[in-house]
């Protein structure tokens, strides 16, 4: 854990995330103790099913904790107000967002929300960080097109832009790179890394890109049935901590290549 | 630099055909009443006959204007349960609000007289009606709102409102069957649908309570905008999503309620009216949205009801007919014709 305070913005104690309805508690994960450093890339990786989108869920307030502890800036989560937060964090969700008639421009404008008028009216300064997202993201030549007509790369890329002009701290995405062909991924990747450097965002993503982690990600926040182990990145490939998270009989870490593997000898052993 | 689309043309389009509309309303019905008379009353001069004076002033500008809020506040809460519930099939009627409007004046109408005859004089007030028809329309809202807070599906939404609209429909029966032929036939007339019955005292509470409505509406047309991204995107955008959905319940269970009670269950217009519009206007800003909805909205029903008129004539078929007789095939002719509904 970083000892230095000031540098950490979301810190969790003894952090239980789960499900609950009136009969019964699903837990999830327990003892969670996290550090978010501030400017940096973090990624979450495990396997599926594990628990990374309940704990980015949780992290975001999107859903409730079970017990324990949300630091945010010195802060208790649960005192932070909806209007506080989203001058704080904004999000990139998995889920789709519903049919509409939506343009790029219009779906960017509205991360502005939180700090317009009544009726949403733009300031010049809500112009600034709009341009500034759509330059960031180089969206400028689809920012006329409906929504609907984009490619899901692009969607992607819209859903940063209206999450930077929301012009955030920390900004929160569940696997953005899912449904991508590489090329996508790769750019997105690139994009979240270059946010953190030029504009000293906090990002937080949850991920199967091993590979893209690896090189691009700052921190890891490792998964698995029993803990969370954090640190950082080359850190953690070094006292094999990531060889741990996805090894079993079918692959294996290779130190060099920085990533999984398929063991040879896997299908060597059928034919024996 | 210019990225949102201005509409100040459509508007102006809408404007002039809402003021035409208005004007061929009150120049057809079953008296033939020159234009110039027609002007000449509005403007508060002397007309060449004072029937027609009386006829305009008590009769078409009445008609006119119940028209206008009528066909406006349908229009908006279609567009409300739309945005709300994500869904392009939500409307007043589809959700089951207006069958709650109408179990609530069945149970006045046919209900209560039922048990005792002395309270015959309480189902012919306006009033009553009105009151009995928006707790009607705001149980069943609050009952699709408590249903749809547990069930994220929106479909199952829409099928819970199709349910609870079946069950008020029979419980309905279940009266009619008890309720003897003069009652019955004082709320089949009802159910046709008028917007000839209201006088002036009856359109000031209608257009009070509208305006309320519309103040309210305001307050929520920011958090509405932020909805088309989704609740969860709306909260992280510090949407207070209770507020808006209660205000939302509020709105259009009243509108729906007391829009029911004077006019009848008018079906259609919530459904189709904002459809229409972002055929025509194809925005989803709610900024602009609702504006439009208004209008169009009251145009429609200006239509409608100069059809239903049958001018120079002096039958008048029921309103509710007309707007789905005339309404409903020009609503599929357009979706075909486009292929795509949007909300």
């Amino acid at each position: 854990m970083d000892k230095n305070t000031s540098n950490i913005i979301i810190q969790t104690h003894n952090l239980s995330i789960g499900y609950q309805s009136k009969k019964n508690i699903t837990c999830v994960a327990e003892n969670i103790n996290l550090s978010l450093p501030k400017g940096k890339l973090v990624c979450v990786l495990g396997k599926n099913g594990i628990g990374k989108s309940t704990l980015l869920r949780t992290l975001t307030k999107v859903q409730p904790k079970l017990s324990g502890d949300i630091i945010l800036n010195r802060r208790k989560l649960e005192t932070i107000t909806n209007t506080e937060l989203s001058k704080v964090m904004s999000l990139v969700l998995t889920e789709r967002i519903p049919e509409s008639n939506l343009t790029v421009y219009e779906l960017i404008t509205l991360g502005r929300q939180p700090y317009t008028n009544w009726i949403g009216n733009l300031t010049n300064e809500d112009n600034k960080y709009i341009e500034l997202a759509i330059e960031q993201t180089k969206i400028k030549d689809i920012i006329h097109k409906k929504h609907y007509e984009l490619s899901d790369g692009q969607l992607q890329k819209v859903m940063i832009a209206r999450a930077l002009a929301q012009n955030t701290e920390i900004i929160t995405l569940d696997e953005p790179t899912a449904h991508l062909d590489i090329h996508n991924k790769i750019e997105i990747f690139n994009l979240l890394k270059t946010l953190t450097q030029k504009l000293h965002k906090t990002i937080l993503i949850s991920t199967h890109e091993i590979h893209l982690a690896l090189q691009l990600a700052g921190e890891l926040w490792l998964m698995n049935e029993t803990e969370i182990i954090s640190g950082k990145t080359e850190d953690l490939i070094a006292n094999k901590s990531v060889a741990k998270l996805f090894s079993s009989d079918l692959v294996t870490f290779n130190l060099k290549l920085k990533q999984f593997i398929i063991k040879n000898d896997y299908f060597r052993a059928d034919y024996d | 630099m210019n990225k949102t689309k201005s509409y100040k043309f459509h508007f102006l389009l809408l404007t002039i055909l809402s003021v035409f509309f208005v004007l061929l309303n009150l120049s057809l019905g079953s008296v033939d009443i020159p234009f110039k008379s027609i002007i000449q009353t509005l403007t508060g001069n002397d007309t060449a006959k004072e029937s027609w004076q009386y006829i305009i002033l008590q009769y078409r500008l009445p008609k006119a204007l119940t028209a206008i809020l009528v066909g406006s506040g349908l229009s908006i809460c279609g567009l409300l349960m739309q945005t709300l519930f994500r869904n392009p099939l939500a409307g007043p009627f589809v959700l089951g609000i207006s069958s709650g409007a109408s179990l609530g004046v069945a149970i006045l109408v046919l209900g209560i007289s039922a048990f005792s005859g002395g309270l015959v004089g309480l189902t012919s007030s306006n009033i009553g009606l009105a009151l009995a028809a928006s707790i009607g329309a705001l149980l069943v809202l609050s009952a699709v709102m408590l249903a749809a807070k547990k069930i994220k599906n929106t479909m199952s939404i829409l099928i819970i409102g199709l349910m609870f609209g079946s069950f008020t429909a029979a419980i309905i029966s279940v009266l009619a069957y008890f309720s003897s032929a003069e009652q019955l036939q004082q709320y089949v007339f009802w159910t046709f649908g008028s917007l000839g019955n209201l006088g002036w005292n009856e359109i000031l509470i209608l257009s009070v309570l509208y305006l309320i409505d519309m103040g309210l509406l305001l307050t929520i047309i920011k958090p509405l905008n932020s909805l088309l991204l989704g609740e969860n995107y709306a909260v992280s955008l510090g949407v207070n999503l209770k507020r808006t959905r209660n205000i939302t319940l509020v709105i259009t269970g009243l509108l729906t309620g007391v829009i029911t009670a004077f006019s009848g269950p008018i079906a259609f217009i919530g459904l189709a009216v904002p459809h229409l519009t972002k055929l025509l206007i194809k925005t989803s800003d709610h900024k602009i949205l609702v504006p439009a909805v208004i209008i169009i909205g009251a145009i429609v029903m200006l239509i409608s009801d100069t059809i239903a008129q049958l001018p120079n004539s002096q039958y008048t078929l029921p309103i509710n007919a007309v707007t789905s007789l005339f309404g409903a095939p020009i609503v599929i002719w357009l979706l075909v014709r486009k292929r795509k509904i949007s909300y």
